[in-house]
C-alpha cells in the first residue's frame, strides 16, 4: 500500500492521478486551498478505493509554513512513498507585464513555493532512504513563447531542478521524476479552444501513475509525442517560434 | 466567469446537426451560470438520438466534469455520485465488490443524470422495471437557487416529474441509487431462433417468467410467413459454479472505431439484405445455450466507438415505439410489415415485451406491451414519411414514442401518447428548455 502526499490535489491532473493511485489502495494525505473540492475530492478517493484519506486546507503561496506543512504529513502517513508537487497557476500574461506585483506573484505559487516543497521532500526523502517525488511542470518551461514566457520560466525553474536532482539523489535510492505534460484539458485551461493536440486529464493521469509504478525518473512527457514536438521548437529559430 | 465552446452535431444520431453551444460545470455546489438570458439544458455524453439532448439558441450545461463519486456501502450496494458520472464508470467500481446496475440502457455510456432524465429501461423491464425505480433520492437545483433532496417521499411530486423529466425540471446534481447483488460478470441462458412474430410472442411468454433478461432480433426486411422472424435470447445472471464450469474469460475486446464518417451511409439496400440474412443463417441450431460476458449480452454496439457514423453524415433517425398489451401482435404486425414494405431499416431492429411494473415518472416511456427499436439512415422525405406512418399506427393503438430517440414526430403524436404531460408541464424550471420540449410540448 502506497503513502502518498499531493500538493495542490484538487488540480484537474492530480485529481486524475490520484484517481489511479486509489484504485490500487493508497493512503493520502492530500492539500489544497479549496476546502470543499477537497473534500468532494477526498470522498471520491475513498469509495474508488483508498485506504486512507487526510485532507489538509492550506494555501501554498505562504512557503514560510511548507517545512512544517512536509513534516505534518509524514509524520501523518507514517512516511511518504510517492510525493506529488501538483499546484500551480496559468496566469494572463498581459496582466504580469502590466504589474510586476502579479508577475511575482505567479512565481511564487508556480516556481518559489513549488520548489521549496521539492527540497523539503526531498530531505525527507534521503533520511527516510526511498521515495517517489514526482513534480508536474510542462512543456511551456522548454522554450520561451511570446504567448507564456511568464508560466513558462516558473516551469522552467521547476524542470531544472527536478532534473538535477532526479541525477544527484538517484544514488541515495531517491526517484525524481519531472512531468512536463503537453495540451491538457482542465479547469486550468478551459477557455481554451480543444484542437486534436490536447489529452484528457485522465490519459495524464495514467501516464503519471504508469512512470511512478515502473519506478521512473528523470523527464516524463505525457503524451509522449511531445517530447518529438518540443525538440523541434526548443531547435527552431526565433522567426519561427514567434509565430506559434 | 463562463467560459463556452461550440459543439456540432451534439446527439447521436448526428440530426439536427446545428451547432450548440455549451458551458461545462465544474462544482456541483456552484450556482447554475445563468448570467445570460437565454434558456438552458442539461447535457450529459450526448447519447440521447435526437433533438432532446439539444437546445439551439440556448445554452447546454455540460455535465461531463461532475464525475466524483460521493458514498458507496459495499454492504447494501446504496452508491451516491454527482450526475455526469457514467455508467461505465458506475460498472468499473461496483462489478469487482459483486454489484451491478439494477437496469442499464443498451449502451453504458450515459451519464446518471441523463439515465434519470431519460429513465431509461433494459431487458430486464419485465421484472425491475425502469431506471427511476431504483432511484433512492437526487438533488434537484433550480433557476431560483433552491437545491431540493427529492425521493419518492420528499418532494414525491418534483421526483415524478424529473424522472423521465428529459431535463426540463432543473439540474440533478447528483443522485443515489441502488445496485443489484451480481454473482459473476456474466450471464447464462439461451439464443432461440424464431420464424415469425406469432413465435416470438409465445417464446416471450415463456421465458419471462423464468429469465431476468429477455430481448429479440428481428429481421426487417422479412415478409409474408416469416415476417418478424428473428433471435431470442433470455439470460439471467450467471453464478460463478456456472462461470467456472465454462472456464469462461471476458474477451479482450479490441479497440474497434469508425475513425471517420464515411460520405455515404453504409446501411442501404445493398448491405441490409445480406446483413440481415446472415445474422438470422448465422445460428445453425434452433436453440443454443449460451454464457454472455456483461459487455457482449448488454453492450454489443459499445463494443466499436462512433459507430453512427457509418451512417453518414446526414446522419440516422431512431425510432422506439410502445403498444399496449391487448392488442400488441396484431399492431406489431402492421409496424413490421409497414417496415418491410419500405425497404428501409437497419441492422439490428430490436423487439421486447415490457412488464407491468408502473414507471415512476410523469413521463416515462415504458408501459406493458410490446417495444420496437431500429435505426434508419436518413434518405429524405421517404424516411420521414414512413416515421409518419409508423406514428399513426402507434397513436391509434394507444402507445407512445421514446423522446430519448426522437427528432421529428409531431406535436400531436406526443401529446397523445403521453396523457399525463398537462400534470409535467408546470414543472418545467422557468430557465430551462430544449429543442424537443419547443417542438412537441407547447401547443
Amino acid at each position: 500500500m502506497q503513502r502518498i502526499v499531493i500538493f495542490g490535489a484538487t488540480s484537474g491532473i492530480a485529481e486524475a492521478s490520484a484517481r489511479e493511485f486509489a484504485k490500487a489502495g493508497a493512503s493520502f494525505f492530500l492539500v489544497a486551498r479549496n476546502a470543499v473540492a477537497l473534500d468532494d475530492l477526498g470522498a471520491d478517493l475513498k469509495v474508488r478505493g483508498a485506504a486512507s484519506v487526510q485532507m489538509r486546507v492550506a494555501d501554498l503561496s505562504e512557503v514560510e509554513n511548507l517545512p512544517a506543512l512536509c513534516r505534518e504529513a509524514g509524520i501523518a502517513l507514517g512516511g511518504i512513498d510517492v510525493a506529488l508537487i501538483a499546484h500551480g497557476v496559468l496566469p494572463d500574461q498581459e496582466a504580469c507585464l502590466a504589474s510586476c506585483r502579479k508577475a511575482l506573484e505567479t512565481l511564487q505559487v508556480n516556481a518559489v513555493s513549488p520548489a521549496v516543497l521539492m527540497l523539503e521532500i526531498a530531505g525527507y526523502l534521503t533520511q527516510q532512504g526511498h521515495g517517489h517525488l514526482v513534480i508536474l511542470s510542462s512543456v511551456a518551461g522548454d522554450r520561451g513563447r511570446p504567448s507564456n514566457y511568464v508560466y513558462g520560466a516558473s516551469k522552467a525553474l521547476l524542470s531544472v531542478l527536478g532534473e538535477g536532482m532526479a541525477l544527484s539523489l538517484a544514488s541515495k535510492g531517491i526517484k525524481v521524476l519531472v512531468v512536463k505534460p503537453g495540451f491538457v484539458d482542465t479547469k486550468m485551461t478551459a477557455a481554451f479552444k480543444k484542437g486534436a493536440l490536447w489529452a484528457s486529464a485522465a490519459d495524464v493521469g495514467r501516464a503519471i501513475v504508469g512512470a511512478v509504478e515502473s519506478g521512473k525518473t528523470g523527464v516524463l512527457y505525457t503524451p509522449r509525442w511531445w517530447q518529438l514536438i518540443m525538440l523541434i521548437i526548443k531547435h527552431a529559430p526565433g522567426f519561427i517560434v514567434r509565430r506559434i | 466567469m463562463r467560459v463556452e465552446t461550440d459543439i456540432a452535431r451534439a446527439s447521436w444520431g448526428n440530426y439536427p446537426a446545428e451547432s450548440q453551444r455549451l458551458t461545462l460545470l465544474r462544482d456541483r455546489h456552484a450556482p447554475l451560470p445563468l448570467e445570460g438570458d437565454e434558456s438552458v439544458l442539461p447535457y450529459g455524453q450526448g447519447r440521447s438520438y435526437g433533438d432532446s439532448c439539444l437546445n439551439t439558441g440556448g445554452l447546454l450545461l455540460g455535465t461531463q466534469a461532475l464525475d466524483r463519486f460521493i458514498y458507496f456501502d459495499d454492504a447494501t450496494g446504496v452508491l451516491t455520485c454527482e450526475a455526469g458520472v457514467t455508467l461505465a464508470a458506475i460498472i468499473d467500481l461496483a462489478l469487482p465488490r459483486g454489484w451491478f446496475l439494477p437496469v442499464t440502457p443498451g449502451t453504458k455510456f450515459v451519464s446518471l443524470g441523463g439515465a434519470i432524465a431519460n429513465d431509461v429501461h433494459g431487458k430486464n423491464h419485465h421484472r425491475e422495471g425502469t431506471l427511476g425505480a431504483h432511484v433512492i433520492s437526487f438533488e434537484l437545483l433550480t433557476s431560483d437557487g433552491a437545491r431540493r433532496l427529492c425521493s419518492p417521499s420528499e418532494n414525491a411530486e418534483v421526483f415524478a416529474a424529473t424522472i423521465g423529466g428529459l431535463g426540463l425540471t432543473g439540474l440533478v446534481t447528483s443522485a443515489t441509487i441502488q445496485l443489484k447483488r451480481v454473482a459473476s460478470a456474466f450471464l447464462s441462458g439461451r439464443s432461440i431462433k424464431f420464424g415469425n412474430l406469432d413465435e416470438f410472442f409465445s417464446l416471450s411468454e415463456t421465458f419471462v417468467g423464468s429469465h431476468e433478461y429477455t430481448v429479440s432480433w428481428i429481421d426487417c426486411l422479412s415478409a409474408g410467413d416469416a415476417l418478424g422472424r428473428g433471435i431470442f435470447m433470455c439470460a439471467n445472471q450467471a453464478t460463478a459454479d456456472e462461470v467456472a464450469a465454462a472456464g469462461a474469460k471476458a474477451g479482450r475486446h479490441l479497440p474497434l472505431t469508425v475513425p471517420i464518417m464515411p460520405p455515404l451511409s453504409l446501411v442501404n439496400q445493398l448491405t441490409l439484405k445480406p446483413f440481415n440474412w446472415a445474422y438470422y443463417h448465422r445460428q445453425y441450431t434452433s436453440d443454443v445455450a449460451r454464457l454472455w460476458h456483461y459487455n457482449s449480452f448488454h453492450y454489443p454496439l459499445d463494443a466499436i466507438a462512433n459507430w453512427n457514423r457509418i451512417y453518414g453524415p446526414k446522419g440516422l433517425l431512431q425510432y422506439q415505439c410502445v403498444v399496449p398489451r391487448a392488442d400488441q401482435q396484431a399492431v406489431s404486425r402492421a409496424l413490421l410489415a409497414e417496415i418491410s414494405r419500405s425497404g428501409q431499416g437497419s441492422f439490428l431492429v430490436v423487439f421486447k415485451t415490457f412488464g407491468a411494473r408502473a414507471s415512476p415518472g410523469l413521463l416515462s416511456f415504458p408501459m406493458e406491451g410490446a417495444t420496437l427499436a431500429l435505426d434508419f439512415p436518413i434518405r429524405g422525405l421517404s424516411t420521414f414519411a414512413l416515421l409518419d406512418r409508423l406514428d399513426a399506427i402507434v397513436v391509434e393503438a394507444g402507445g407512445r414514442i421514446y423522446p430519448a430517440k426522437d427528432a421529428r414526430m409531431s406535436g400531436e403524436t406526443f401529446q397523445r401518447g403521453y396523457p399525463r404531460l398537462s400534470e409535467f408541464l408546470p414543472f418545467i424550471d422557468p430557465r430551462f428548455s430544449s429543442a424537443f420540449e419547443r417542438r412537441v410540448m407547447r401547443k
